[in-house]
């Protein structure tokens, strides 16, 4: 059923709301704080559970990471590339480990997934590049954002 | 002889120059002025990167729209199509012709007036003129042979019928007052002092002018609904609404022809403030008595008169230009049978009823 609500005169005549709409977005002009963020100079701070740019924890300078090949399997994308190997102390590590960030969602399986805390995601949301860049394991490592 | 001539001529060549450059630094301004403002209304800040607040930003645009490809699309007509943009902004030039920005003025014994043609048939000059904007419109519309930009001619056409009729019934109303169609008097009448409110007399102290929004409020407020309706502006955008007919009638233009179309819209809107500022304002009265504070003899004192003048009309036209912008992001877009019944349910008996009040006080001489 329809149910049309009673106006009083005054608002069917509409003249009056009318000016007093014209009060609201003046006094929104004039007083309201404006939300804008002036983004080159202002940022926007993001949780620190922000899911963006993935990193690549190191000790010592030698990666976390052991080439066990859970994040590939887990990853829904299947866009992190690892191929194992061997080092002299025969313990197993990626030889090469890059990440496909344009088929990247973003999801953070492979963080959870992670035995060796060793793929992590940053807060960093800028990435664009001018050139083509490879998110290979030198990379990686050195993106940590405000980690 | 002949040289008073060509000095007449060269005049009218000046003013139309000086004329023309105000016109088209409207639009620049205006898409600014529109811009940040409705920015800050909506607690944003707007364009504010290019030159000083932004200003530059316009310059910006217009020359993104110059280097602009401007194709032509293959289904249009297409002779139509090139010439409604020039049709919807030629009679929104034309119509400054006859606008007084400011009184005359004795220059070795010859009358220099700030309008470029003092018609004696002002009024129904820039009516006929301004009518003729709607061609462009629907020209645009059909020649661009689609549905979308078709059904925002229509609308358009419709519109303008239903609110040029409240628009020049709610001018009778000041003409009647006035007794004059002649823009120049109508403007020389509301200097004199306002003396009653329809039977009664105002004491001799209050010394108010007689501006045409007293003479005719109701007058004034159907011009000013109609003047919205007339120049596309919200809420009576229909021939554009972008939610339900994409962009209407500018659907299939790009790059400089758009923007012609835009260009159009602001200069009507600058056409509209300056009507309702001189019909409904007391034109380019208002600072005068700044005159008397200042110790200025003879011609010094006649220029400056001139310059209060031009202020005082600049203010007013600024001010109700504002208004365009601030009811646009004020109120929302009406129905489309909302806005016929506005108009011709509500608006054309008004103004009917306007005429007849108007008749009563000039027959018992209250106005
Ligand atoms: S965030 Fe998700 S999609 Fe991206 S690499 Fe990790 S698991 Fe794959
Ligand atoms: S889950 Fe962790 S340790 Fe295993 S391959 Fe991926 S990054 Fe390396």
């Amino acid at each position: 059923m329809l149910v049309k609500a009673k106006k009083s005169f005054l608002q069917r005549f509409y003249l009056v709301e009318v000016i007093k709409g014209l009060g609201i977005t003046m006094r929104n002009m004039l007083f309201a704080p404006k939300v804008t963020i002036q983004y080159p100079e202002e940022r926007r701070k993001y949780s620190e559970r922000f899911r963006g740019m993935h990193y690549v924890k190191a000790t010592n300078g030698v990666e976390n990471c052991t080439a066990c090949m859970l994040c590939p399997t887990v990853c829904p994308a299947e866009c992190i590339h690892i191929v194992a190997g061997e080092r002299p102390d025969k313990e197993k590590y990626p030889v090469q480990f890059e990440i496909d960030v344009l088929r990247c969602c973003f999801c953070g399986m492979c963080e959870e997934a992670c035995p060796k805390d060793a793929i992590k995601l940053s807060t960093i949301y800028e990435m664009s590049q001018v050139t083509r860049q490879v998110y290979d394991k030198d990379y990686l490592a050195e993106q940590r954002g405000n980690k | 002889m002949l040289e008073s001539m060509s000095l007449f001529h060269l005049l009218t060549f000046l003013k139309f120059a000086v004329i023309l450059v105000i016109i088209l630094s409207v639009a620049p301004v205006m898409a600014w002025v529109e811009r940040r403002g409705s920015a800050l209304m909506q607690n944003r800040l707007g364009p504010n990167r290019i030159g000083p607040l932004g200003l530059f930003q316009s310059i910006c645009d217009a020359i993104k729209f110059l280097f602009k490809e401007d194709p032509i699309p293959g289904h249009v007509s297409k002779f139509y199509y090139a010439l409604a943009p020039v049709v919807s902004l030629v009679p929104a030039f034309m119509t400054f012709a006859v606008v007084p920005f400011a009184s005359t003025i004795e220059v070795d014994g010859r009358v220099l007036g700030f309008q470029l043609a003092d018609l004696n048939v002002g009024l129904l000059y820039v009516f006929s003129v301004a009518s003729l904007g709607v061609y462009g419109i629907i020209m645009g519309g059909w020649s661009s042979n689609n549905k979308f930009a078709l059904l925002g001619g229509l609308r358009s056409s419709s519109q303008m019928i239903s609110y040029e009729l409240s628009l020049g019934l709610s001018v009778i109303g000041i003409i009647m007052a006035f007794s004059s169609v002649h823009l120049g008097e109508i403007v020389q009448g509301q200097a004199e002092v306002f003396r009653q409110i329809g039977p009664f007399v105002l004491p001799e102290w209050l010394q108010v002018p007689k501006w045409g929004i007293l003479v005719q409020p109701l007058g004034f407020i159907i011009f000013i609904t109609a003047a919205f309706a007339e120049t596309n502006r919200l809420p009576f955008d229909l021939p554009e609404g972008e939610s339900e007919i994409v962009a209407g009638y500018h659907l299939e233009y790009g790059a400089m022809k758009f923007s012609m179309f835009m260009m159009a819209e602001y200069i009507n809107m600058f056409v509209a403030s300056s009507l309702i500022a001189t019909l409904y304002f007391g034109g380019y009265h208002g600072l005068h008595w700044v005159l008397n504070l200042v110790p200025l003899e003879g011609m010094s004192r006649e220029w400056m008169r001139i310059a209060l003048e031009l202020g005082a009309f600049f203010l007013k036209v600024a001010f109700f230009m504002w208004f365009f912008v601030w009811v646009r992001w004020t109120l929302p877009r009406f129905r489309y049978d909302q806005v016929m019944e506005l108009g011709w349910k509500v608006m054309l008996p008004i103004s009917l009823a306007n005429i007849f009040l108007t008749a009563f006080a000039v027959y018992y001489g209250w106005i």
